[in-house]
């Protein structure tokens, strides 16, 4: 949205400095699919070559896909996957366009800007160091919030994380170290939609909720939509916190959890490269199949 | 086939005159490297049970653990005329993996491998043998002499198919650790039966509330408890092979003490190492059955138990068993890497920091698996003045260490974290939770290609 707003207003200088524009984009673009094609696509076709082959390089079909399925461990991973990405996604999906609307609606500049750079500190800390924030956070014996682990029925480290709670904290920790950047970028989306339409509510007198129901949010599709596709592949790929709460917990907790664990599990422990590598082929195509749906159905590539 | 990949590289280099050859080579190397590389002549001798790359002069490159760290350090400086490059990576620590997950990329890549390493595991030539990594010591390389000095069975984790791939660091026999003076107040004695134990227990729940005769919150706890007890729960019968029943009368009997003694809260199970145990029983421990390495890195590092105060018994024994037996906590082992080019001096560094007295009967933090070493540590320990006594019941211990618990590929450790102790702090009984316990060991040896007995 944003980008095709800048570009229609800078028409009337695009015929002189065309020729530079144009060269400077490809050499934007040619590095960007130089990164891509290093980084992204071949280590893809690696990993789907991998996937189809024995340790040897022989063909072997879709044994390795078959083999890993029936690891005793792989629907176990599945589920946990799945309930986790309903918890993250919905939980994300809610409080970020509602966090942002409500952004959006302080009027004070120094609160707004307070509020804006407050939610985004969490999401600033690499991934690994946020969750051993919460590492600390989850253990009653040192967790500055003990006295509400306590009242929720909660005194030792082992209890809160009980293989039932997991799903849930790491929805938490995905949320608290994601959220805060989503809501930024929502802010900017909500500051996109043009005041006449805005003002056009107003006097038809929608008040806040109806303006934010039937005016905000649909306007807001697309970003919502994008904000869902990436934070689907980003949750099925689930690793750092489980792999990490394993190592706190010695073990008690978070290992073999989620798919992406597994594979490593296959590929390291068991010497089974090509097993590892037909998990993460399906990863691939689950989240991609997953943002292709997105996409046809939102007409996300649609022009304004 | 890796293995012959880094020579072949270096041939390719050093031959410059025959580029025709190299270059019909360099094709083939995709198909067969094997079959180029002895065609070819590659520099690689088999000597001493392996196929070793050409040697040359250069760094030795040894990884060890942040407590190995010293070792290594201390040879450098006993050898200065030595290149030395120490690198320090988490020793393996919990069964993270770090080393295999590394030898397999650098299998991948040609190059890369350590020529020592230590590992705080002492299950890795599970792997390290298939992997082509681990170097064969008894087929020329440590002396038979040297080796008969180790203690009994020390080496039994290292061998495979008769044949030794790595040497054990130290040992890690458990015994009965006990607060002297603690004992004396309470008018106790030390009990030498498990039904002693229990009874013993019992009484301090009502006499001594709060006061601890044992720990059961860790993921080695079956080590120390069911190992000693003779449980049948990891029996490797074959490098690929495993016999499993948690059921028995030996497993049953067990669980059902802790179970009794987890209830009346005089055994807890919040596992040494946490946070909750040092904060709240640092100074409630009475007893603590537990490994070798018990003394130093529980009770001096991690509880900062004062001196004078702890010191070692037997592990008790079922009332009516003739042969003691107890069990057996890790116990780093050292690895000597194949694709070493300084094998000499990977050989020295190796003898030197398993059985030279300078480091393992000196300084070492665990009880050395060297005889000799051991014999040099306990007399260190006893002039340190840190435990109340002599360490008598660790050299004892060291040779009773029941052998029907191996060393599989699979962490025992990380499959009764992840069964056993999540039903444990629910509440549920750990003899209630022994067939969930077999049923997971099963799987995961199954999935890593055991075969399965129960």
């Amino acid at each position: 949205m944003t980008l095709t707003r800048s570009l229609s207003g800078s028409a009337h200088r695009r015929r002189r400095g065309a020729g530079r524009q144009s060269r400077a984009g490809v050499a934007f673009v040619a590095t960007y699919v130089l990164l891509l094609i290093a980084f992204g696509i071949l280590p893809t076709g690696y990993a789907v070559y991998f996937a189809f082959t024995d340790a040897g390089g022989t063909f072997t079909g879709f044994s390795n896909f078959v083999t890993t399925a029936r690891d005793f461990r792989f629907m176990d991973a599945v589920g946990h996957v799945a309930v986790y990405l309903v918890f993250w996604l919905v939980s994300l999906v809610v409080f970020v366009v509602g966090l942002a609307l409500l952004l959006h609606r302080v009027a004070s500049g120094t609160v707004s800007k307070a509020l804006r750079f407050f939610y985004y500190i969490p999401g600033a800390l690499a991934g690994a160091a946020s969750v051993l924030v919460w590492l600390f956070m989850l253990d009653p014996t040192v967790s500055p919030v003990s006295s509400l682990l306590g009242t929720l029925g909660f005194d030792t480290f082992g209890e809160v994380v009980a293989p039932g709670n997991l799903a849930l904290l790491f929805a938490i920790i995905a949320f608290w170290t994601g959220a805060g950047g989503w809501i930024v970028v929502m802010y900017g989306a909500l500051n996109n939609i043009p005041k006449d339409v805005m003002e056009a509510a107003h006097i038809d007198g929608a008040g806040a909720w109806q303006t934010a129901w039937h005016v905000q949010i649909p306007m807001l599709r697309k970003w919502i939509v994008y904000m869902v596709i990436l934070a689907f592949a980003g949750g099925a790929q689930l690793f750092v916190e489980p792999q990490l709460l394993a190592l706190a917990s010695v073990g008690v907790a978070g290992r073999d959890y989620s798919l992406n664990q597994l594979t490593y599990d296959f590929a390291f422990q068991m010497n089974n490269i090509n097993g590892a590598a037909a998990v993460s082929v399906e990863l691939l195509v689950v989240s991609v199949s997953a943002a292709a749906l997105f996409v046809a159905r939102s007409g996300f590539f649609d022009a304004d | 086939m890796p293995v012959n990949k880094p020579s072949f590289s270096q041939e390719r280099v050093l031959n410059r005159r025959r580029p025709a050859l190299l270059a019909g080579c360099a094709a083939m190397v995709v198909l067969t490297v094997a079959g180029c590389g002895s065609g070819g002549g590659t520099g690689t001798t088999a000597k001493d049970g392996f196929t070793q790359v050409p040697q040359k002069d250069g760094a030795l490159t040894v990884w060890v653990d942040a407590t190995r760290l010293e070792a290594a350090k201390l040879y450098q400086k006993l050898h200065p005329d030595v290149k030395l490059d120490i690198v320090t990576y988490d020793g393996n620590a919990n069964g993270s993996n770090y080393l295999q997950t590394k030898v397999q990329l650098f299998n991948r890549t040609g190059k890369g491998w350590p020529d020592v390493v230590f590992s705080s595991q002492n299950n890795e030539v599970t792997w390290a043998v298939d992997a082509g990594f681990a170097a064969p010591l008894n087929k020329g390389l440590i002396p038979e002499a040297t080796l008969g000095q180790f203690a009994n069975g020390a080496n039994d984790v290292c061998t495979v198919n008769g044949t030794l791939y790595c040497l054990r660091n130290d040992l890690s026999q458990v015994v009965l650790w006990y607060n002297a003076p603690l004992m004396k107040k309470f008018g106790y004695t030390v009990p030498t039966t498990w039904e002693e134990y229990q009874r013993l227990g019992e009484k301090v729940a009502k006499e001594h509330p709060a006061y601890l005769v044992g720990d059961a919150g860790d993921s080695f706890t079956p080590e120390i408890y069911l190992w000693a007890s003779k449980c049948g729960a990891n029996d490797i019968t074959g490098p690929k092979a495993v016999s499993v029943n948690t059921t028995s009368e030996a497993c049953t009997k067990m669980a059902k003490l802790m179970d009794v003694l987890i209830k009346n809260k005089s055994m807890s199970i919040s596992g040494v190492f946490s946070t909750d145990f040092a904060k709240a029983k640092a100074d409630k421990v009475l007893l603590m059955p537990g490994p070798a390495w018990y003394g130093g890195a529980v009770f001096k590092s991690t509880l900062k138990t004062p001196a004078q105060q702890i010191a070692a018994a037997p592990i008790p024994q079922w009332k009516g068993d003739t042969a003691p037996s107890t069990g057996n906590v890790g116990g780093g082992t050292w690895l000597l890497s194949q694709h070493s080019a300084h094998i000499k001096a990977a050989t020295d560094f190796l003898k030197w920091v398993t059985t030279d007295n300078a480091y393992q009967g000196e300084k070492a933090p665990g009880f050395p698996a060297h005889a000799p070493a051991a014999e040099n540590w306990l007399k260190a320990q006893g002039s340190s003045g840190y435990f109340a006594g002599d360490l008598g019941a660790l050299k004892d211990a060291s040779s009773q260490v029941w052998p029907g618990w191996g060393s599989g590929q699979f962490s025992q450790e990380a499959i009764w974290a992840a069964t056993v102790k999540p039903g444990m702090t629910q509440g549920k009984t750990i003899a209630s939770l022994l067939p969930a316990w077999q049923d997971t060991i099963v799987k995961y040896a199954e999935s890593n290609g055991y075969k399965v007995s129960q």
